[in-house]
């Protein structure tokens, strides 16, 4: 598909170049390149993005089962069904999902700082240092949390019996657990946009604000976090999306206490089978993060964030 | 410039202007001094980038540091500014030793070569910035910036961001944003380097009014020795990270102190010779090529007996080769290899006895024909107008071929 745009695109601006005569042909010929270079992704968006996104959407609202099959049609019932029997697990995938976003925001800009500020020649093995975990899967990843975690596992298990911690400490299957492994698995996605974005700071501005009687407090917040704020930005949104709709860390490292809205999907899905009630919840998680996502934009400003971008 | 008159630009002692490194002894009126620099050396690893520089500007100077690039002029400046610190030597503001105090605490601003203003603050919070991490009131800040926006020219572009600015619009932003913090000492770092030739002999007017209004003490950095000499009351002329000599353009301009001096400050004719005869009011000099040539005693000092003479083209008088030469000049034959019209000048590259080329100007206010390529003339010049230098240390001659 791609390759077919690719070709058309470049019969385009072809045939653009042969015929100076035609002056009008030509001038729409210019116009239209761009559109055909866009081609492939708009192909890929509507194949893997719009299709299913409608599937889901006519789903959420249909009636039946995989054995009878489904009727479509304005059953919203599903919806209202969706939030009255899993608005905890909603507002708590929100809350992890916040905090979480938090707490790796508040560990990734110090690594992400000292590194471009401070790594000096090693730049890239420190964040390659920063990368390395996750070149191990997702799932095993925190798997080895589990194991590092677990009551009598062998962190907790030898401060027990050194007698450090109360025989009855626990952490696993607590929303902390949760939370720090949402923390865990997001770091370096916070840590990469972080980076970029202070290490395009130009030195002589940081150098300027010194010279403009800015302490080095004063010249963090006036200068170097307003201007690392593109980074701040497209990382929360990376971050916070993907723990909200996260459902490993909470079955893993969680508990029924912990069940966030993307495991009540999960087994909407392959336990209770429930496509309709899985798709209606997939509707509404996606909704609250378009509202959140639109309402964070417009308080961090995308007027500012576009321009420092550009 | 006018304005300027009030504080007389410091001279070197008169009795030896050519003196190297001359500068004014003012210790005792603590009133006057400003800047002073006492044996700055900093050195990366091996390279030494200044090497023990000593230097007092004055209050309300406007004071140049010129030489070729790399040899130490932006160095000099960051060590004053706070931004390095020297690995020898001290850096007295206002008489106190500020060579450990970090640059948010000194009372110097910079306009940086390349503006370096906040990309994400609009013109007004470029030029508040200082004045809002000093805490001066509200009002005061917002009169303050006002007026100064208003003397860089740049009213009504108060909500603008820098990149909706022009080259030239920027540095004067740059410009407002160091000196409306009325810091006791401004420096500019080649800050009309990025700017078009004709954008730049505007703006050295513009920043020799500006600091004859706002009398503040101007260090300015230029490898542009014409810039140095319009703008400045004195310059310093570096090499190598020393420097060569500090004085007043005119004084630098004609009686250079080193070879390197007089290379680089303006074109020269240089001939190495030997001091013949000291007494009187004229020294002898015997060129190398047999020639003698005569030079004011004052300007010969206590140099020799090597020593290279030298005259500035615009100096010497081309004369038909026939035409007697008047009483007491230095006179050569020579013959002419080109000649260049540049309207109000006629610029001759001439061959001498020996091979040697020499070049002079001649104004165009005669009427009659110019000498033409290939014609036998005479070349003479003042000995008063005759300069001596010491021959160039090998350093200071790899320093002006580079
Ligand atoms: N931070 C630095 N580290 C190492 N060498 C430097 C540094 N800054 C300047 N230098 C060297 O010091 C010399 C003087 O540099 P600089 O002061 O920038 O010269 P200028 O401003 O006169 O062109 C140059 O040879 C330069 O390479
Ligand atoms: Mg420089």
């Amino acid at each position: 598909m791609s390759g077919r745009g690719k070709a058309r695109a470049g019969a385009g601006s072809a045939r653009a170049e042969r015929a100076p005569a035609r002056r009008r042909d030509r001038r729409i010929g210019k116009a239209a390149v761009p559109y055909l270079l866009g081609l492939p992704s708009w192909v890929y968006l509507l194949l893997f993005f719009l299709v299913p996104l409608a599937s889901m959407l006519a789903l959420s609202a249909a009636v039946g089962d995989p054995i009878v099959g489904y009727s479509y049609g304005g059953h919203f019932a599903e919806f209202l069904d969706a939030i009255g029997q899993y608005h905890r697990q909603l507002l708590r995938s929100f809350y992890y999902g916040a905090l979480a976003t938090l707490v790796t925001l508040a560990i990734a800009y110090p690594a992400a700082y000292w590194i471009a500020f401070h790594g000096g020649r090693h730049k890239s093995t420190y964040l390659f240092l920063i990368m390395l975990p996750f070149f191990v899967s997702f799932v095993i990843r925190t798997v080895a949390w589990q194991f590092i975690l677990a009551d009598q596992g062998f962190l907790f298990g030898q401060l027990k019996s050194w007698g450090l911690i109360s025989d009855r400490f626990y952490i696993l299957s607590t929303q902390w657990a949760v939370i720090g492994g949402l923390v865990y698995n997001g770091l370096a996605y916070y840590v990469l946009p972080l980076y970029v974005a202070i290490e395009k700071i130009d030195r002589r501005v940081v150098r300027a604000a010194g010279d403009l009687y800015a302490d080095p407090a004063s010249t963090f917040l006036r200068v170097i976090l307003p201007l690392s704020a593109p980074g701040v930005f497209a990382g929360f949104l990376l971050v916070f999306v993907t723990d909200v709709g996260d459902f490993v860390n909470a079955q893993i490292l969680g508990g029924p206490g912990t069940y966030m809205v993307g495991n009540v999907i999960q087994d909407s899905f392959f336990v209770n089978q429930d496509y309709p009630m899985a798709a209606a919840l997939s509707s509404i998680l996606m909704f609250l993060l378009m509202v959140a996502i639109f309402l964070y934009a417009r308080a961090f400003g995308r007027e500012r964030i576009q321009e420092y971008a550009a | 410039m006018a304005a300027q008159l009030d504080m007389p630009p410091d001279m070197p002692p008169a009795a030896d202007p050519m003196a190297r490194g001359a500068r004014p002894d003012r210790a005792g009126s603590r009133e006057h001094l400003d800047v002073r620099l006492d044996g700055v050396t900093k050195a990366y690893g091996h390279l030494v980038a200044v090497d023990d520089i000593s230097l007092t500007i004055e209050r309300g100077e406007f004071f140049s540091l010129l030489g070729p690039s790399g040899c130490g002029k932006s160095t000099t400046l960051s060590m004053i500014g706070g931004f390095a610190e020297p690995t020898y030597g001290a850096i007295y503001l206002n008489g106190v030793d500020v060579s450990r105090q970090p640059p948010y605490r000194r009372d110097v601003n910079t306009v940086f070569q390349s503006y370096a203003l906040f990309p994400h603050l609009d013109v007004y919070e470029n030029v508040a910035f200082g004045l809002k991490r000093k805490h001066v009131d509200r009002k005061a800040i917002e009169r303050r910036v006002r007026d100064m926006l208003a003397l860089v020219d740049l009213t009504g572009f108060h909500d603008r961001r820098p990149a909706q600015l022009s080259g030239g619009q920027q540095q004067r932003v740059a410009l407002a944003r160091a000196l409306v913090n009325r810091p006791k000492l401004l420096l500019l770092d080649e800050p009309l380097g990025a700017l078009d030739l004709k954008l730049r002999k505007q703006m050295q007017l513009e920043l020799k009014r500006i600091q004859s209004e706002v009398g503040i003490t101007f260090l300015y950095v230029t490898h542009d020795q014409e810039e140095a000499m319009v703008m400045s009351d004195r310059l310093a002329v570096m090499a190598g990270g020393r420097i060569e000599q500090v004085g007043p353009p005119d004084v630098v301009y004609d009686s250079p102190a080193t070879e390197f001096v007089a290379g680089f400050l303006g074109a020269s004719n240089l001939m190495a010779g030997e001091v013949v005869e000291r007494g009187g009011a004229l020294a002898r000099v015997r060129l190398d090529d047999g020639l003698v040539v005569q030079v004011a005693r004052g300007r010969l000092g206590d140099r020799g007996p090597r020593v290279k003479v030298g005259v500035r083209p615009e100096k010497i008088q081309v004369l038909p080769a026939g035409q007697p030469v008047p009483e007491g000049r230095n006179s050569l034959e020579a013959v002419v290899a080109m000649t260049a019209y540049i309207g109000v000048s006629h610029q001759y590259t001439m061959e001498g006895p020996d091979g040697r080329s020499f070049s002079a100007y001649a104004q165009n206010l005669g009427t009659g024909p110019h000498p033409a390529r290939g014609d036998r003339v005479r070349l003479c010049w003042h000995p008063e107008h005759t300069f001596v230098v010491e021959p160039s240390a090998p350093r200071a001659a790899e320093e002006s071929s580079a």
